[in-house]
C-alpha cells in the first residue's frame, strides 16, 4: 500500500482538473472544446489503466490508498480501491470517452456547459468508488447528482424538466436518510471521543464489538443506508424514476446513468450495507430478494411492451440489475463475483445498447419503435453492431453478459433454489424483449419511407461500436483476468457477512463475529482453492482495518 | 487625559460597537456636506467602517474578559457573533450602493443606519446582562424598522416597516416582561449570574414556577426575532417588503445575533432547566422547518420564496440549538457563519436582478438567467445548492455539524432527537423542490424576451464573490471555522 504516490487522488481528480481548461476556450469554438474533453477522458482512462498491473491480487485490503486528515479528528481525506471498486473505475473511465464521443454531434447548444457537466460526472463517480470515509462518500454520492440534473434538465428530449426533478428528488430522498445514519453511526463510534468516519476503523469497530449495535438499531441502520443504494439501483418498487430519466436524457447521459451511475447503488450495498450490518442483511435478505425477483421479472415483462425503444432499454437495467441484487443477496463467493461482473458488464452492454440507439435517434430524432423497421438495409453495420451488443446483453456464451448471469445464478442456486429457477426465467425473458424489438426495429422491409435513405455509421461511430464489442467479446473470453482479481475481495466478503445460522454455514466452519484477532501475519487467501466455498477464517476484518489504519497513523 | 488600564480594557472590548457608531455618527455629518451625486461615496464609508470593525475584533480578541461592570463579555464566543454580524452588514453594504443609485434613494442615513442597527447586533452578541441585551435589541430593532421602510415610496415597504414595528414591539415587550420575571425570581439580570440563584432556590426545595416563565417570555420575543415559529407570521411580509439589501441583512445580522443572545441565555443561565426549554425549542422548531418549507414550495415571487426559506433554516438551527451541547453551540455558530454568506448571497442576487422599483422578483424573470449572464447564474446556483445543503458548499456542512451535534444528545432526550434530525433531514428534501425550481427557470426555460437584466456593477460583484468564495470555503475547508466556532462554544459554556 504505497501511501506516498497520489496515483489515485490524480485519478479522481484529473477529470476535474479539465474544467478550467475547457472554462478558458471560447464559448463558440466546439471543436476545440470536444477534443479537449476527449483527449482529458481519453487520458483518464490510460493512466486508470496503469492500476491494474500496480494491482496486488489475493490481497483483500485496500491498495494505492492514501490518507490525510480532513475536518477535524473524525472527518479524513481516505481513499483507496480493492477487487471491487478496481473494475468500476476502470468501467468509468472506459465508458467516459465513448460518452463523450457519441456527443460529437448531438449537442449543439452550450457545448462548453456538456462537457464540463460529463467531467465533473466522471470526478464525482470515480470519488464515490473510492471513498472509504463515510463523509467523503457521500460528498461524492450528492456531488453526482448536480451535473446528471443539469445534464438532463438542458440537454434531454421534451418532458426533460419533468424528469429531472424526478430524478433528483428520488434520490436526495434516499441519501438523506442514508446521511442520518451515517451520522448515527459516527454517533455509535463516538463513545469513547474517539467517533470516525473512516470505513476500516468503523468495521473492526464492529467486528470487535468497540461499538455495540443492538439488532434493532442495526436494522434501522442497514434500511437507511439500503433505501438509498435500492433507489438508485433502482430495485422494485423503487424504479419509477428511471425510465423517465434515461428516456429524457440525451445519450451520453442515458450512457453514464445506465452504465455506472446504477452501479453506485449495487457498489454501495457491498461496500457498506453488508460489511457493516451483516446481521440485518441477513434477517432482510429474503424480502430484498423477493423484491429482486420481482424486479427481474417485472422489468423483463414492462420492457417487453413498450413502444419506445429507449425504454424499452431502461427496462431493462431494472431486470439486470436485480440479479445483481439477488447475487449480493445470495451471500456466497461466487454470487458475489457474479453480482461485481455483471456490474460491469451491464455497463458495458447497456452502456452499448444507449450508444446504438443515441445513433439512430441522431439521424431520425425520435424513439418510437413503429417508425422504424427494416433499419438493417440502410444501416447494415449499425444494426450488426447493436444487435451483438444485445446478444452479450442477453447473456448469450461467451459473451460478457453470460459469465455475469451464470456466475451469480450458480451462487443463487446455492443459496435459494426457488430464486434461481424464478431468476433464470428472467433470462429467458431478456432474450424475448431484445430480439424482438430488434427484429421490429431492424429486420424486415423498410416500413418509413424516410427511413431508406439512413445513412450508415460514420468513422466516428465505428470507432464507438468496435470499441465496445471488443470490450463485450475481451470480458466474455477472458473473463478470469477479470474474476481473479475480484477473488480476495468477494472471500473477504463473505467472511465479513458470515453469520450463525446462515446457510452457507454448513460448509464452512462458523467464525463467530466477535472473533478474536489472529496474531499471525496474514497469509495469502486461497486463489486457487475452490471458490464455491468460502476461505476457511485466518484473519478476519479488523486486519484489513489495522493496516490501513497504520499506514497514517 | 489619561485612561486607567480598566477604561482601555473596556473600550478594546465593546471596540466594535464603538467603531461602527463613531463611523455612523460620521456618515450622518457628512452626509449634508455631500450633493446626491456623491452620496454614494458614504456607501465606501460605511464598507470601510465594517472593515474597521472587523479588524477591531483583534483588540477584543486580545484582551477578552468583561466590560463596564460586566455587564458586557468578550469572549471568543462573542468574537465569533461579531464576525458573523460585521460580515454580513459589510456584504449587505456593498450590496446596497447601486441598489440605492437605481431607486433614488441615495442617502447617507441608510449607511448610518445599517451601522448602528449592526452595533445593536454586536451588543446583543456580547450582552452579559438581560437589560444591556435588551439595549442591544431596541437599538437593532428601531434600525430596522426605518430602513424596512426606506423606499418611502413604495406601499409595500410601508407595510412592511408597520409591521415589523408593532409586531416587534410586542415582541420586544414580552422579552422585557420575561426579564422581569426573571429578576423577580431570582434578584439578578445577569445572565452569568441566574444559574447559582436557581440552583440554591431548587436545593432549598422551591420550584422556580416564575423564572421558567421569565424564560418563556424571553423565548417568545427572541423567537419572533429569529423568525421561529410559531412567532413567524410577520416575516414574511417583512422581508419582502423591505428593500432587498435590507432584507439580507435582516434575514442574517438579527438573526444571528438574536440566536448569540439565546445561546447565552438558554445556555449560560438556564442550563439547569434544560429539560423545560428543550421541548419548546423542539417544537418550535419542527414547526419552524415544516412552516417555511411548505409555504416556500408555493411561493412564485422569489424574494417570498426565499422569505420563507430563511424560516425553515431557523429551523434547521434550531434542531442544533436543541443539542445543549457544546457541540450544539459550536454547531449553530457554524451554521450561521455558513447561513450569513449563502442568504445574503441569495438575496443580493435578487437585488441586482429586482431592478428599479424591485419590479423583476417572479420566478419567471429568472428564464435562461444561465445563458444570459452565466457567472451571475453560477454564483445563485451555488448559493441555492448551499442552503438545500448539497456537498461541498457551506450549507451541507451546516446541516451535516447540527444533526451531527443533536444526535450526540440522544443519550439526554431519547427518541425525540433522533426524529427531530429525521424530520430535518426530510425537510430539506422538501426545501430541495423549491430551490430546484429556480435553478430549472435559470438554466431549463427559455430566456424571456421583455426583460433583460443589466450587467452586475462592481460593488455587488464584489459582495457575490466574498459570498460564493466563503460558502465554498465553509464547505470545502471548514477546519479553522469549525475550530474557532468550538473554542467559542467552550468559552461560552465552560467557565
Amino acid at each position: 500500500m504505497a501511501t506516498a504516490s497520489h496515483w489515485l487522488s490524480f485519478i479522481v481528480f484529473l477529470p476535474l482538473l479539465g474544467v478550467p481548461a475547457l472554462l478558458c476556450l471560447r464559448d463558440e469554438d466546439h471543436v476545440w472544446i470536444r477534443r479537449v474533453a476527449l483527449v482529458i477522458s481519453l487520458v483518464e482512462f490510460v493512466i486508470s489503466l496503469f492500476l491494474l498491473p500496480g494491482f496486488r491480487m489475493g490481497q483483500p485490503d485496500y491498495q494505492f490508498a492514501e490518507y490525510a486528515n480532513w475536518i477535524g479528528n473524525a472527518i479524513h481525506y481516505h481513499i483507496g480501491i480493492d477487487g471491487l471498486s478496481l473494475f468500476l473505475v476502470l468501467l468509468t473511465t472506459f465508458l467516459t470517452p465513448l460518452a463523450i464521443l457519441c456527443s460529437w454531434t448531438s449537442i449543439h447548444e452550450n457545448v462548453k456547459g456538456f462537457f464540463i457537466a460529463i467531467l465533473v460526472i466522471e470526478t464525482a463517480m470515480i470519488g464515490v468508488f473510492v471513498s472509504l470515509d463515510l463523509f467523503l462518500f457521500f460528498l461524492f454520492w450528492e456531488l453526482t447528482l448536480i451535473p446528471m440534473y443539469f445534464m438532463i434538465g438542458i440537454w434531454g428530449h421534451d418532458r426533460r424538466i419533468y424528469a429531472a426533478v424526478k430524478f433528483i428528488l428520488y434520490t436526495m430522498f434516499g441519501s438523506i436518510l442514508m446521511l442520518v445514519a451515517i451520522l448515527w453511526l459516527y454517533n455509535l463510534s463516538n463513545v469513547h471521543g474517539t467517533g470516525t468516519f473512516d470505513l476500516p476503523t468503523l468495521q473492526a469497530q464492529l467486528q470487535h464489538g468497540i461499538i455495540s449495535l443492538p439488532p434493532t438499531t442495526e436494522l434501522l441502520l442497514f434500511c437507511a443506508f439500503f433505501l438509498a443504494f435500492a433507489i438508485k439501483v433502482p430495485l422494485f418498487p423503487f424504479h419509477t424514476w428511471l425510465p423517465d430519466a434515461h428516456t429524457e436524457a440525451p445519450t451520453a447521459g442515458s450512457v453514464i446513468l445506465a452504465g455506472v451511475m446504477l452501479k453506485l447503488g449495487t457498489y454501495g450495498i457491498m461496500r457498506f450495507c453488508l460489511p457493516l450490518f451483516p446481521y440485518a442483511a441477513h434477517r432482510l435478505a429474503h424480502i430484498i430478494g423477493v423484491l429482486a425477483l420481482i424486479g427481474i421479472i417485472y422489468g423483463a415483462l414492462v420492457a417487453t411492451i413498450q413502444p419506445n425503444f429507449k425504454r424499452l432499454v431502461a427496462y431493462t437495467s431494472v431486470s439486470h440489475l436485480g440479479f445483481v441484487i439477488l447475487g449480493i443477496f445470495s451471500f456466497t463467493t461466487i454470487s458475489f463475483q457474479g453480482a461485481i461482473f455483471q456490474m460491469i458488464s451491464h455497463g458495458v452492454s447497456t452502456g452499448g445498447l444507449f450508444l446504438g440507439l443515441g445513433m439512430i435517434y441522431d439521424r431520425r430524432h425520435t424513439y418510437e419503435i413503429k417508425e422504424f423497421g427494416g433499419l438493417v438495409n440502410p444501416m447494415p453495420i449499425i444494426m450488426a453492431f447493436y444487435l451483438f451488443i444485445a446478444l452479450s446483453s442477453l447473456a448469450l456464451p461467451p459473451l460478457n453478459g453470460f459469465i455475469g448471469e451464470f456466475l451469480i445464478l450458480i451462487g443463487v442456486f446455492q443459496y435459494h433454489h426457488v430464486w434461481a429457477a424464478f431468476a433464470s426465467s428472467g433470462a429467458v425473458l431478456s432474450a424475448i424483449y431484445l430480439l424482438w424489438s430488434y427484429q421490429r426495429v431492424a429486420l424486415g422491409e423498410v416500413t418509413v419511407e424516410k427511413n431508406r435513405s439512413l445513412t450508415d455509421a460514420s468513422g466516428r461511430e465505428r470507432v464507438i461500436l468496435v470499441t465496445i464489442a471488443i470490450a463485450i467479446l475481451f470480458m466474455g473470453i477472458a473473463s478470469p483476468l477479470f474474476t481473479r482479481r475480484m477473488e480476495a475481495t468477494t472471500d473477504n466478503l463473505v467472511r465479513q457477512t458470515q453469520i450463525e445460522g446462515a446457510p452457507q454455514d454448513a460448509k464452512a466452519p462458523t467464525p463467530t463475529r466477535i472473533a478474536p484477532p489472529a496474531a499471525t501475519e496474514f497469509g495469502a487467501p486461497n486463489s486457487a482453492g475452490n471458490r464455491l466455498t468460502p476461505a476457511a477464517p485466518t484473519q478476519a476484518r479488523l486486519v484489513n482495518a489495522t493496516t490501513a489504519a497504520q499506514v497514517n497513523p | 487625559m489619561h485612561f486607567s488600564a480598566e477604561q482601555v480594557s473596556n473600550l478594546h472590548r465593546l471596540a466594535p460597537e464603538i467603531i461602527l457608531c463613531l463611523f455612523g455618527i460620521v456618515i450622518m455629518l457628512l452626509d449634508p456636506f455631500l450633493g446626491r451625486t456623491r452620496q454614494r461615496a458614504l456607501g465606501w464609508v460605511a464598507f470601510i467602517g465594517t472593515l474597521a470593525a472587523a479588524a477591531s475584533l483583534r483588540l477584543m480578541y486580545l484582551d477578552q474578559g468583561y466590560a463596564y461592570n460586566e455587564l458586557i463579555r468578550a469572549d471568543l464566543f462573542s468574537i465569533f457573533a461579531h464576525a458573523v454580524v460585521i460580515g454580513a452588514a459589510a456584504l449587505c453594504v456593498l450590496g446596497a450602493i447601486n441598489y440605492l443609485d437605481d431607486e433614488n434613494l441615495q442617502r447617507g442615513e441608510f449607511y448610518a443606519l445599517v451601522l448602528f442597527a449592526t452595533a445593536g447586533m454586536g451588543i446583543l452578541a456580547g450582552a452579559n446582562e438581560l437589560l444591556t441585551a435588551f439595549v442591544g435589541l431596541e437599538m437593532s430593532s428601531i434600525s430596522s424598522y426605518i430602513l424596512a421602510g426606506f423606499r418611502k415610496r413604495a406601499t409595500k415597504s410601508n407595510e412592511s416597516s408597520l409591521k415589523y414595528f408593532i409586531l416587534g414591539s410586542f415582541a420586544t415587550a414580552f422579552f422585557l416582561y420575561g426579564i422581569a420575571m426573571v429578576y423577580g425570581a431570582t434578584g439578578t439580570t445577569r445572565i452569568d449570574q441566574v444559574q447559582p440563584v436557581l440552583d440554591q432556590l431548587i436545593a432549598s426545595g422551591h420550584l422556580p414556577a416564575l423564572s421558567i416563565l421569565g424564560l418563556a417570555l424571553i423565548f417568545v420575543g427572541l423567537g419572533f426575532k429569529v423568525v421561529a415559529a410559531p412567532f413567524h407570521i410577520y416575516g414574511p411580509d417583512v422581508y419582502e417588503g423591505a428593500p432587498t439589501p435590507v432584507t439580507a441583512l435582516l434575514a442574517s445580522g438579527p438573526k444571528a445575533a438574536t440566536f448569540a443572545l439565546m445561546l447565552r441565555i438558554f445556555y449560560v443561565a438556564f442550563p439547569g432547566e434544560v429539560h423545560f426549554w428543550f421541548w419548546a425549542i423542539w417544537g418550535s422548531a419542527i414547526l419552524t422547518m415544516f412552516v417555511g418549507n411548505l409555504a416556500a414550495i408555493v411561493q412564485s415571487n422569489v424574494k417570498r420564496m426565499l422569505a420563507y426559506s430563511s424560516i425553515a433554516h431557523a429551523g434547521y438551527i434550531l434542531v442544533a440549538f436543541a443539542a445543549a451541547t457544546v457541540y450544539g453551540v459550536s454547531a449553530v455558530l457554524f451554521y450561521l457563519a455558513a447561513y450569513t454568506f449563502m442568504k445574503v448571497g441569495a438575496f443580493l442576487v435578487v437585488t441586482h436582478l429586482g431592478q428599479q422599483d424591485e419590479r423583476h422578483l417572479e420566478i419567471t424573470d429568472y428564464a435562461g438567467l444561465g445563458t444570459r449572464q452565466p457567472a451571475l447564474a453560477v454564483c445563485f446556483s451555488l448559493f441555492l445548492f448551499s442552503l438545500l445543503g448539497l456537498p461541498a458548499t457551506g450549507g451541507f456542512l451546516g446541516k451535516f455539524f447540527a444533526f451531527q451535534a443533536a444526535l450526540d444528545s440522544h443519550a439526554a432526550f431519547g427518541p425525540a432527537i433522533v426524529w427531530l434530525v429525521i424530520i430535518a433531514a426530510i425537510n430539506s428534501v422538501i426545501g430541495a423542490y423549491y430551490y430546484l425550481r429556480i435553478i430549472i427557470a435559470m438554466y431549463f426555460w427559455e430566456p424571456s424576451k421583455d426583460y433583460t437584466p443589466s450587467k452586475v456593477p462592481l460593488a455587488v460583484g464584489t459582495a457575490l464573490a466574498i459570498a460564493a468564495i466563503g460558502t465554498l470555503y465553509l464547505g470545502i475547508l471548514p477546519r479553522d471555522v469549525l475550530h474557532a466556532a468550538l473554542a467559542a462554544a467552550t468559552s461560552l459554556i465552560a467557565r
